[in-house]
């Protein structure tokens, strides 16, 4: 109950701000347009901060909200509560439609994207005769209470601070769950989410239409508030203006949306109010001087006002400890057939006239370890990765138990049970080692978004937390549990990692260089887990370029060279090998 | 339809096009060098056209003073930055661009402004004065902040553009205005007049494009800029002067914006915050060119400016709807493109 503390203090004293004497009513004015752009913000943070989609386009999902009711409430005398669903909705639907095409685009095609959606539904909502063109629809009815209306601002400050607040406690609950690992996951790239089941379109499409439906309650609380809709607030000056105010406020926390909505809603009100006095008549000052303080910002505190506002706080929030105790039940395993538990046949990989993997066959046996040598460039990385289904094969067949993977994608062969750790650390430094490893138990639980936002996920979620404790104590990090994986060394980054994909309860381990990074004793506790592992019935093929401990762990060793398997054997054998030994060493030698 | 009527959409579809293959090879050159997403660059192409104008009527144009302004700052920024290391060839250096240069512009346009002075006087006075602004407008605002992502990058754009098409108000007012053709020879081919203005339109996009392939193919400083785009870190390493690259990446965009400005500015009356729609219209074309192939993002260009004409014959009162929803099949296509691996970005 401690975490909620804030939010019910928060909350008791927006309700009685109304109520103090000699607040004046403009104030109260300016909390309701702080409110409407802190939904749109919060949609923002979602999306931009933590999901890293970047939308310019916001202002039109507000316009969707708005305009619905307009005409509803208008043209067919609709009560304004009833219109509150059908805003939602068709927010949604517009953000599922555009969603489609837009998610899937990488990095700047985004935002350049939105922007130009942004302005294109712009004019179509100032160009449609049903919308009123340009003067907009007019005469919308206030919210009411039974007789009770809400005409003036400070009644419906109420109806807009509730939709803030439980917005908020809606997107807090979203982002501590199974699904809210998931979209933070997504601004680190995607391979590794996939790694571990994650469907990361489906991800940002679900960010997406979250965001345009936080944007649609605010469009149609304006909508109420101000009782006409005209296309002027849709359109791209203010789309970008709540980009502003989520990277003002801290774009990745949902506060810094409420912060940034407070203080640049109430900048801007000062400068249009003062500005004009200090250079005499000149209008559009203030943006002016809001572009110039934009550059500023983004020059002396990019991550925005409300991070740097908690890193003074003399307490710090409290965490709490996962109950281990909780069993998560053992994931489906297909049963062990007799025969290798990872078949690779002629694999080949080409990279235009490059074949960075040239019809290598290899087996991984139940209980075996396999370590896939190599000098740099020998294309075992790449064998990884299609194995994974990260990369598409060129040619050959790779099978698990029998099973062809054909190019599976890679939510679908972490099914199978093989789940694996990266070359570069793939964490997503600023969650704690916790919540990166219980990603890994992703495809082990089965709460939903919705679920999520409304805590009905809670024992789903504390096994979850439970199993990722579990594989953290197993590889010896319990002390790390509750510090943010960027903190970390190297070398314990690459334990998490392996604590990660232990999450999946797998059945065979791919680790890339699993080493690197590590000192001498780290190294031995390593190779003593993993035997202790393979002990327990689970195989292990690894990439390791220290000889010492690949010769001291590996059962069998598969040396690559140019993408082509160059010797095969027990380590004994492959260190006499006149193949392996020119290799790493050269002809003379 | 009648086949007249056709050609003369076209014909006027091509020369905006033009002009938008222009802009969108600009927006290309920026972010292949610089990673930023060049919003102002709308304002490139007012600032040109209205301070052509105004030049044109004999007045000196506010833009002059915003140069002299953003110099100062830059240089106050270039001793900032130097303060560990303050030599004086570097400090001589810095004055000479920050400070000589602008102010000269200053005296020059004071001292040649009038209502008889020649016309490429007056373009080329227009184009100083633009380039200025935007060599200043990457130290000041890009360069402290060159090693941050696009998206940090793109929202610093976008705080330009405010602040930018704010001043543009300030200096040019509320009212549209017209700068003087360039030429009044016209030639008529069947039913088509093709004006000298389009004329120089056509030409001049030739010139640069073919002059952009040239300096990029050919040159030392070109390829230092194609280094800098693959590689910042790497350019840097093998001593190409990366902030210098971006200096020139933004020079060459604001020239190339004022000049579509001063090209436009007779045939269309434009407003302070004419430039945006119009940048939005090349980036439409630059993103169709996927932000990095030059000869497609022209292409793109001309089909953008030939979809305009026609649909503002046809449904005029969704031309700006069509124009931007036609960036939607690109995306869609593009999506089905995208590669399944994707390097991580921080």
């Amino acid at each position: 109950m401690t975490q909620r503390l804030p939010l019910i203090i928060f909350a008791l004293l927006m309700a009685v701000i109304p109520f103090l004497p000699g607040v004046p009513p403009f104030w109260i004015v300016l909390l309701d347009n702080i409110g409407l752009a802190a939904l749109v913000a919060m949609g923002l943070v979602l999306l931009t901060g933590v999901g890293g989609l970047t939308s310019f386009g916001q202002a039109a999902f507000c316009g969707f909200g708005a305009y619905t009711t307009a005409v509803l409430t208008t043209a067919y005398g609709v009560s304004p509560w009833l219109t509150l669903p059908a805003s939602l909705v068709v927010s949604g639907i517009a953000a599922v439609l555009l969603g489609i095409v837009t998610v899937r685009l990488s990095g700047h095609y985004l935002p350049l994207g939105t922007i130009a959606w942004g302005i294109g539904l712009f004019y179509l909502f100032s160009k449609l005769e049903f919308l009123g063109r340009n003067d907009g629809i007019s005469g919308i009815p206030p919210l009411s209470i039974g007789t009770f209306k809400m005409l003036s601002p400070d009644t419906i400050y109420y109806a807009i601070w509730v939709g803030v607040l439980i917005s908020a406690l809606l997107t807090m609950n979203l982002l501590d769950s199974r699904t809210g690992r998931a979209i933070r996951a997504l601004r680190r790239g995607h391979i590794a989410a996939e790694a571990f089941g994650v469907q990361t379109p489906r991800a940002k499409l679900l960010v997406f239409i979250y965001a345009a439906v936080l944007a649609g309650l605010s469009g149609w609380l304006y909508a109420h508030f101000q009782r006409a809709a005209n296309p002027t607030p849709f359109g791209a000056q203010a789309g970008i203006e709540y980009l502003f105010i989520a990277v003002v406020g801290g774009a990745g926390y949902v506060w810094g949306a409420v912060l940034g909505a407070g203080i640049v809603v109430i900048l801007k009100e000062v400068l249009q109010s003062y500005l004009p006095y200090i250079f005499g008549g000149q209008s559009q000052l203030e943006t002016i001087v809001f572009g110039i303080l934009l550059v500023l910002l983004l020059q002396l505190a990019p991550a925005g006002v409300w991070p740097w506002l908690m890193s003074r706080l003399p307490f710090k929030p409290g965490r709490r400890t996962p109950d281990t105790s909780l069993k998560l039940p053992a994931r489906e395993q297909a049963p062990v057939t007799s025969g290798a538990l990872l078949r690779i046949e002629k694999a080949r990989k080409q990279f235009g006239g490059v074949v960075a993997v040239n019809d290598v066959s290899f087996e991984v046996n139940a209980r075996e370890i396999v370590a896939l040598i190599g000098p740099n460039g020998a294309g075992k990385s790449t064998t990884f990765n299609l194995i994974t289904g990260v990369l598409t094969a060129t040619g050959g067949k790779i099978s698990v138990l029998g099973k062809e993977v054909a190019n599976a994608p890679p939510q679908e062969v972490v099914k199978l049970g093989v789940a694996r750790t990266f070359q570069h650390v793939k964490l997503v430094p600023d969650m704690t080692v916790l919540e990166n490893v219980a990603i890994g138990a992703h495809l082990r639980g089965s709460s939903g978004a919705i679920s999520s936002m409304l805590r009905l996920d809670r024992a789903d979620e504390a096994k979850l937390l439970a199993e990722a404790a579990r594989q953290i104590e197993r590889v010896g990090l319990s002390e790390q549990v509750d510090q943010l994986a960027g903190s970390l060394s190297l070398g314990q980054q690459r334990i998490v990692e392996i604590a990660r994909a232990l999450c999946v309860d797998p059945m065979l381990l791919l680790l890339d260089e699993p080493a690197a990074g590590l000192r001498h004793m780290e190294k031995q506790r390593l190779a003593a887990l993993l035997r202790q592992l393979r002990d327990g019935g689970m195989s292990v093929l690894l990439v390791e370029h220290d000889m010492g401990f690949v010769m001291d762990l590996a059962d069998r060793i598969v040396v690559l060279d140019f993408g082509t398997k160059i010797a095969e054997g027990t380590p004994a054998a492959i260190k006499r090998n006149p193949d392996v030994i020119k290799a790493y060493l050269g002809a003379a030698a | 339809m009648n086949t007249t009527i056709m050609l003369f959409l076209l014909q006027d579809g091509i020369t905006n096009g033009a002009i938008y293959a222009l802009l969108g090879l600009a927006l290309v050159l920026v972010f292949a060098v610089t990673r930023v997403i060049l919003i102002p660059q709308g304002e490139f192409v007012t600032y040109g056209a209205l301070s052509y104008a105004m030049l044109a009527a004999g007045q000196v144009p506010g833009t002059v003073r915003l140069a002299v302004a953003m110099g100062v700052v830059a240089f106050g920024l270039d001793l900032f930055f130097a303060r560990k290391a303050l030599r004086a060839k570097l400090v001589l250096r810095s004055a000479a661009l920050n400070i000589v240069f602008p102010v000269a512009l200053l005296a020059l346009t004071y001292a040649l402004v009038g209502p008889k002075t020649p016309m490429a006087v007056n373009i080329a006075l227009a184009l100083l004065i633009v380039a200025a602004i935007g060599l200043f407008l990457y130290r000041i605002a890009f360069q402290p902040i060159a090693h941050t992502s696009v998206l940090v990058l793109l929202i610093a754009a976008v705080g330009c553009h405010l602040a930018l098409q704010g001043l543009g108000l300030v200096f040019f007012g509320a009212e549209g205005l017209r700068g003087p053709a360039l030429s009044s020879a016209a030639v008529t081919a069947g039913p088509l007049r093709f004006t000298g203005q389009s004329l120089a339109v056509y030409a001049l996009t030739v010139a640069f494009i073919v002059g952009l392939w040239l300096f990029f193919g050919y040159t030392r400083t070109g390829k230092a800029l194609r280094a800098t785009a693959v590689n910042r870190l790497g350019a840097r390493l093998v001593g190409i002067r990366t902030s210098l690259s971006g200096q020139i990446a933004f020079l060459l965009a604001s020239v190339i914006g004022a000049l579509s400005g001063i090209l436009i500015v007779p045939i269309t009356t434009l407003y302070y915050d004419t430039g945006f729609l119009i940048g939005l219209k090349g980036f439409i074309a630059a993103i169709i060119g996927g932000l990095v192939s030059y000869p497609l993002t022209a292409v793109a260009a001309i089909v953008v400016g030939i979809v305009e004409a026609f649909s503002s014959f046809y449904a005029s009162n969704f031309k700006e709807v069509i124009v931007f929803f036609l960036i939607l099949p690109v995306l869609v296509l593009r999506s089905l493109a995208a590669p399944a691996v994707e390097e991580e970005k921080d």
